[in-house]
């Protein structure tokens, strides 16, 4: 049973998911063992130690039995210990949350979706690998890498190289994570929280908001592209030469429709941002979501 | 110990129309529970009627859920209805229907089992009950004011509960925070109501050991109602004041933090799991000796992780925030105190497959829903130690393994302990038999039904389908169909479920005082049990699961004379009027 856990998990894209696939099989294996062996016994029970029809005497009186109890005491606390043991190791090996600093909101004169001149300004920055920006509101995702003077609804990273982020949120609480890479943080408004991990596997993967944000929650998706460092700079070069432009935004093209439409099926809801301004955008007008990474085979 | 009329009885006064006590579960005085009553046993009753009503409620928001998740678009319902309908499934299930049911159980057991006549403050137990209706109203009336009910989740976490897009003062979310503020104030007077009880009213002879094990776990449990409800509550006007009156406790815009009110939240939602599991736990432990004729095994090892797990569990809050705004070395000490509560909680699981291993078992319908909520847990048990811990719980936080997890503990124990404590309890509660074909169709529909919806999540959390959306991606449909599918199931099991209860409340056959031959005061009385309960006072002197010898539980009788009930009961009425 836990080796046959790691065929539950999406692909291992990511170094940290190597570890918790590992971490979930080993407690697949325990909680089978435990499963099996209470329940094998409640079956036994249930099927060989029923009452015959007319049998009113009672069973044996067994009010307990000390040694007995002290073992089933003892062995889960050991348990408990390796199991808290190993995941402690492998948080620590992890190592995907760093600091998180205080930043005052933008208040609503300072509308969001103004990507340029911000980008414009942080290219001064010339860290060596300065964190990609992740902004997330209501309901849309936008990357910008400072350095390149490059923003994009899309994500794209360069293999086998630690990804670093900073998350911020204009608006209320998003979640970022990307299930093939086995990450997530919460993006607390008000908090630039650094957040940081490496893909190992190239292809394409779904990224989800997953902190209940509202009406558009379940649409506030989006694509992460995992390239090799030849094809990344490539992307990177032919995103900053092409010119701003909206994107494409599930929320706002289902808002707009139900705007029109006269009859009002819904309750009331927050109005969608405007649609993120970047050099680079995926889905090409679709409300659907594009399929998800490409399945492999896995071992 | 004849002081059989020493206590004053309100109810005479306030029923008006009828100065005598009515019998209780006398059909032709079925008025009585839509009445003002503090007979605790009326209650209790009116409690658990009122709660199932709104778990029927809040299964049919449930249904159209899964209606919508049947296919990957959000396309049965607008998105905002979508959101707006998890939301009330979530409140309604916690609040209007298992906080109600168990205060229901609680209510009609507690005075029983412990050898009172009634609760130790019988007025403040029909008020805390009288607001669970007034509550109820106002959630249900949340469809109703423009632009719909509360859209934010049942946690309300802001901003996202303050951004109320109506501009209304009145709008879902306020009265949504109303709703809950009532209800812990609700739970609050309950609980010291139940606490009071079991402190002061036991019977002669019953000493902290000899106290039924269900005793102890609502003991247990409404102890962490009186030490974090108050956290919600305050969380909950807090909310209500940015949300209302403009101020910033939550609302980063203005310098708040949203991250404080997910501590206060939690900090009493965590330890509400085991508010509500305490007294399943409870359910088992009386349920498995009757029909496997045995001791309980290992009674007091089981009745003191009961406060061990009360303890543990105000400690483990932060274990819901692990993908939240938290600092590492939080979510590792979180890790710990989570992982350490599943000592006592193992201590219990065994003891229970050692008090049916060698029985004489019977499987009634009680029996089987105990069973069935004993294998449930246990699958939940161990989900909820891999969400322990913190690495993983990072990759399936805030996705259908979540779900699953959280529904196997509460529909899957909870609702089966429920559904177990009905049907063992119901013949003394009515005075009748209910009809067992019914009870094991029930069963089976329930138990098929519940591992069908919520089985099929954990996989669906694995692959990382996020909790709380509309629509999802194609990949995630073949798992859902068949989720929608159990949930259709479980909505129809609750059909023969209530015709077996509405017949058998009316035409029924006679229970008589005793039908499972169970040790245990409440079995001592008639069935249904006069008002007060017990003529004389029983005096306790062998501790509560003597199956298999031959000790008496009590050195009197409680019910009096057995020859002339009828006329001691009028003794009782006469007296209680003299008073």
């Amino acid at each position: 049973m836990g080796q046959q856990a790691y065929s539950w998990l999406p692909p291992q894209a990511s170094a940290e998911s190597i570890l918790i696939d590992k971490l979930f099989s080993f407690m697949t294996a325990v909680g089978t063992f435990i499963f099996n062996g209470v329940v094998g016994t409640l079956l036994y029970s249930v099927l060989f130690q029923r009452a015959a029809k007319y049998d009113p005497s009672d069973g044996p009186p067994i009010e307990g039995n000390v040694k007995l109890e002290i073992i089933w005491t003892g062995i889960p606390i050991l348990l408990i210990l390796w199991i808290g043991t190993v995941s402690y190791q492998t948080y620590d090996q992890m190592g995907i949350l760093g600091s998180m600093t205080q930043k005052t909101m933008e208040t609503v004169e300072t509308v969001p979706a103004e990507p340029t001149q911000k980008v414009a300004t942080s290219v001064e920055e010339s860290a060596t690998s300065a964190p990609i920006e992740v902004h997330s509101r209501q309901w849309a995702w936008e990357f910008r890498y400072p350095k390149e003077g490059v923003s994009s609804t899309e994500l794209h990273l360069p293999v086998n190289q630690r990804a670093k982020f900073k998350l911020t949120s204009e608006d209320v609480i998003h979640g970022f994570f990307v299930p093939a890479f086995r990450v997530k943080q919460d993006i607390i408004p008000g908090k630039e929280i650094d957040f940081s991990f490496t893909p190992i596997r190239e292809g394409r993967y779904r990224l989800r908001d997953s902190l209940y944000s509202g009406t558009y929650f379940a649409a506030n998706q989006t694509d992460v592209v995992v390239e090799s460092e030849a094809a990344y700079q490539k992307w990177l070069q032919t995103a900053a030469k092409t010119t701003p432009t909206a994107a494409a935004n599930v929320a706002q093209t289902e808002f707009a429709q139900a705007e029109k439409t006269s009859v009002s099926l819904g309750w009331a809801t927050v109005k969608p941002a405007p649609a993120p301004i970047v050099n680079y955008s995926n889905q090409p007008n679709t409300s659907q979501p594009t399929p998800q990474f490409e399945e492999e085979p896995h071992e | 110990m004849s002081n059989a009329s020493v206590e004053t009885r309100p109810n005479s006064q306030l029923a008006a129309p009828d100065p005598q006590q009515p019998e209780p579960g006398a059909p032709e005085n079925w008025r009585r529970f839509f009445s003002f009553s503090t007979d605790h046993k009326v209650i209790g009753i009116q409690y658990i009627v009122t709660a199932f009503v709104f778990f029927l409620f809040g299964g049919l928001l449930a249904m159209v859920m899964r209606g919508e998740l049947i296919t990957p678009d959000a396309d049965l319902v607008d998105r905002t209805v979508y959101n707006g309908l998890f939301t009330m499934h979530g409140t309604i299930m916690l609040f209007m229907w298992t906080f109600p049911m168990l205060n229901g159980l609680a209510n009609y057991l507690v005075p029983l089992m412990i050898g009172a006549r009634d609760m130790a403050f019988p007025r403040l137990n029909a008020i805390a009950f009288w607001l669970v209706p007034i509550f109820g109203v106002i959630l249900t009336a949340s469809f109703f004011v423009p632009g719909g009910p509360s859209q934010s989740g049942w946690w309300a976490y802001p901003p996202v509960s303050l951004q109320n897009p109506t501009g209304n003062l009145i709008n879902g979310q306020s009265l949504w925070l109303v709703a809950v503020a009532l209800s812990g104030v609700s739970s609050i007077m309950g609980a010291v109501n139940i606490v009071t009880t079991i402190f002061r009213m036991r019977a002669p002879g019953m000493g902290w050991f000899k106290m039924p094990a269900f005793v102890w776990t609502v003991f247990s449990a409404q102890i962490i109602q009186l030490i974090g409800l108050p956290a919600l509550t305050a969380g909950a006007v807090m909310l209500l004041l940015d949300l209302t009156t403009g101020t910033s406790f939550f609302d980063p815009v203005k310098g708040g933090d949203p991250v404080l009110y997910q501590h206060f939240f939690w900090f009493y939602s965590h330890p509400a799991v085991y508010v509500i599991v305490l007294p399943i736990f409870g359910v088992f432990s009386e349920i498995f000796p009757v029909y496997a004729r045995k001791p309980l095994f290992g009674y007091k090892v089981v009745v003191v992780s009961s406060l061990l797990i009360t303890v543990l569990s105000l400690v483990v809050w932060v274990h819901h925030m692990f993908a939240s705004g938290t600092p590492g070395w939080m979510r590792m000490l979180f890790m710990f105190s989570t992982m350490a509560i599943s000592i006592p909680t193992g201590i219990k699981v065994f003891a229970w497959v050692a008090t049916v291993w060698g029985g004489k078992l019977r499987l009634t319908s009680a029996m089987l829903f105990g069973l069935g909520g004993l294998s449930t847990f246990l699958f939940a048990g161990i989900t909820g130690i891999m969400l322990s811990s913190a690495p993983f719980d990072i990759h399936v936080n805030n996705t259908y393994f979540v779900v699953g997890h959280f529904h196997y503990v509460i529909n899957g124990a909870v609702v089966m302990g429920f559904y177990a404590a009905i049907y063992h309890w119901f013949p003394k509660m009515t005075g009748r038999m209910y009809y067992e074909g019914l009870g094991k169709l029930h069963f089976a529909l329930t138990f098929i039904g519940i591992n069908l919806i919520f089985l099929p999540m954990h996989p669906l959390g694995l692959m990382g389908m996020p909790r709380r959306v509309a629509s999802y991606d194609p990949e995630f449909a073949f798992w859902n169909v068949i989720a929608s599918l159990g949930g259709f199931l479980l909505g129809v099991s609750t059909l023969p479920f209530i015709l077996n209860m509405l017949s058998s409340w009316t035409r029924g056959e006679q229970a008589g005082d005793n039908p499972w031959r169970a040790i245990g005061l409440e079995w001592l009385v008639s069935s249904p049990p006069p008002h007060e309960n017990f003529e004389e006072i029983p005096i306790i002197v062998s501790p509560p699961y003597g199956y298999g010898s031959d000790e008496p539980l009590v050195s009197n009788n409680p019910k009096g004379t057995f020859e002339e009930s009828a006329a001691s009961t009028q003794i009782a009425n006469l007296a209680g009027e003299a008073n």
